[in-house]
């Protein structure tokens, strides 16, 4: 039998980034994937690191934490895995939100009242200041809020690079391993069974995103963690002619809604490589992976309300994925008193990319008996608000 | 049947049914576009219209995937991306 410290199931970025956070806090770590690292979840996103979605509250100060932490990890990261790795394309390009109605305008200078109030950089910005920002954005401009903190970093690379990372501090990666079930002994969870045999450890930690509640229920434990699905629509690549995150102010409605049926708002932007993403879509049915066009024809018509020169550029491809939701829009962090032994890191549906290295901070604090930076009760699967979905 | 093509300034025969790509690379042509960033080097990749790295202009059109476009007397055909020339 191997055994670690700690095992973490599932190498995407949350587990990446919490491998790293361990081993470099000296526990013996070995991450364990079913399929390739950055396989799932974070590889199906826009590298999305976002304030400017985010109402005062817990949400808000965990993405305010990981924006910091991105920061130093950008600036640390080439030093450490040299030249020869692939850049993070981290880049703080900021996020514009555009409201083109009346009503849409009350609600987005409202909410940015709010964030203001919490300490986010949120400039109400005029139609001509937007137009400056944006000089291909719509002109029918109700209301606009900038927001210089929005960032982005390639998702796949910057899983790769923090288990590159982990990997340096001595954390073992084993991929095509799926986990089977628990190893419980005196009520305590001290290791996990797998297709490769047993793996003993003294802390087991659930980052397997969406697929996060079939991992727990291995072990015997309800998570109320449910896949929603996301769609993207990619053009070829062009000049640069979209400079930030450009989103309709419907969007953070979108985010925060709890119903299954699909939804659609407008998350625009470019990528490094100079094609555009057109996102976002949001329903709940399951893990479908069939790519709709009445979900494609909604995006794109959404999108060419923000940017109308789009109407005329070739669309390469789409692409699919899904986000893992928990009932009360939070993630679940930190261990989990009803098997000792066993931690959660997971379910922050949309934000995952963005969240996972200040996620990474808590459960570092956490495993240590240090006080984490901002308050982990939030986030604990006991919280009231998850009571309903996790007795029983 | 016998038909003429302009590559990037230069009249080729074709033959009536062949695509872009396999004009060019009858032509000893195994890439015609540069990446946007590091600038390597893209042609056929995939061949059945999935991956786009072989996108070419015709008569004006660009974005214009080579493996999948048939050739047509008096095409006119640009290689290189747009934003390299």
């Amino acid at each position: 039998m191997e055994s670690s410290d700690v095992v973490i199931v599932g190498a995407g970025i949350v587990g990446a980034a919490v491998a790293r956070r361990l081993a470099l806090g000296g526990f013996r770590v070995t991450v364990l994937d079913r399929g390739a690292s950055a396989g799932g979840t974070s590889s199906s996103g826009e590298g999305n690191l976002l304030v400017s979605d985010k109402g005062p509250g817990a949400e808000l100060d965990l993405a305010v934490l990981s924006g910091r932490r991105w920061a130093e990890f950008a600036a640390e990261l080439p030093a450490e895995l040299g030249p020869g790795f692939p850049d993070i394309e981290f880049e703080a390009k900021g996020g514009l939100v555009v409201a083109t109605t009346a009503t849409g305008a009350d609600a987005l200078l409202a909410f940015a009242d709010t964030q203001r109030s919490a300490g986010v950089d949120a400039r109400p910005v005029t139609a001509a200041e937007a137009a400056e920002l944006e000089p291909d954005l719509t002109p029918r401009v109700a209301a606009a809020v900038f927001y210089p903190d929005d960032a982005q970093v390639q998702p796949s690379v910057a899983t790769e690079a923090l288990l590159a990372s982990a990997r340096r501090h001595g954390a073992r990666l084993r991929q095509g391993v799926t986990v089977l079930g628990g190893v419980v002994s005196g009520g305590r969870l001290v290791g996990v069974d797998t297709t490769a045999g047993r793996f003993g450890a003294e802390h087991t930690v659930v980052a397997a995103g969406p697929w996060s509640a079939e991992v727990a229920g291995n072990f015997g434990v309800r998570l109320p963690v449910l896949p929603r699905r996301g769609t993207v629509v990619v053009t070829t690549r062009m000049p640069r002619r979209i400079r930030h995150k450009v989103y309709d102010a419907d969007y953070v409605g979108a985010v925060e809604s709890e119903l299954a049926a699909l939804q659609t708002s407008s998350v625009v932007e470019s990528t490094a490589a100079g094609t555009v993403l057109i996102g976002s879509s949001r329903e709940r049915r399951g893990f479908d992976e069939r790519i709709e066009a009445a979900v494609v024809g909604e995006l794109a018509a959404k999108a060419l309300i923000l940017f109308p020169f789009l109407a005329d550029v070739p669309v390469m491809r789409a692409y699919g994925g899904f986000r893992p939701f928990v009932p009360d829009h939070l993630p679940v962090i930190g261990p989990d008193p009803r098997l000792p032994g066993l931690w959660h890191a997971t379910g922050h549906e949309g934000a995952g990319i963005g969240l996972s290295v200040g996620t990474a901070e808590l459960i570092g604090a956490l495993m240590t008996g240090v006080e984490p930076e901002i308050p982990a009760a939030p986030f604990a699967v006991t919280r009231e608000s998850l009571r309903k979905v996790t007795t029983g | 049947m016998k038909i003429s093509v302009t590559v990037d300034g230069e009249r080729l025969g074709a033959v009536a049914g062949q695509t872009v790509a396999g004009l060019l690379m009858s032509r000893g042509r195994v890439s015609w576009r540069t990446t946007s960033r590091t600038g390597r080097p893209r042609g056929l990749f995939c061949g059945i219209g999935v991956c786009f790295d072989c996108l070419v202009t015709v008569n004006g059109l660009s974005d214009v995937r080579a493996c999948q476009r048939r050739v047509a007397d008096g095409d006119v055909v640009e290689t290189g991306a747009v934003d390299e020339r």
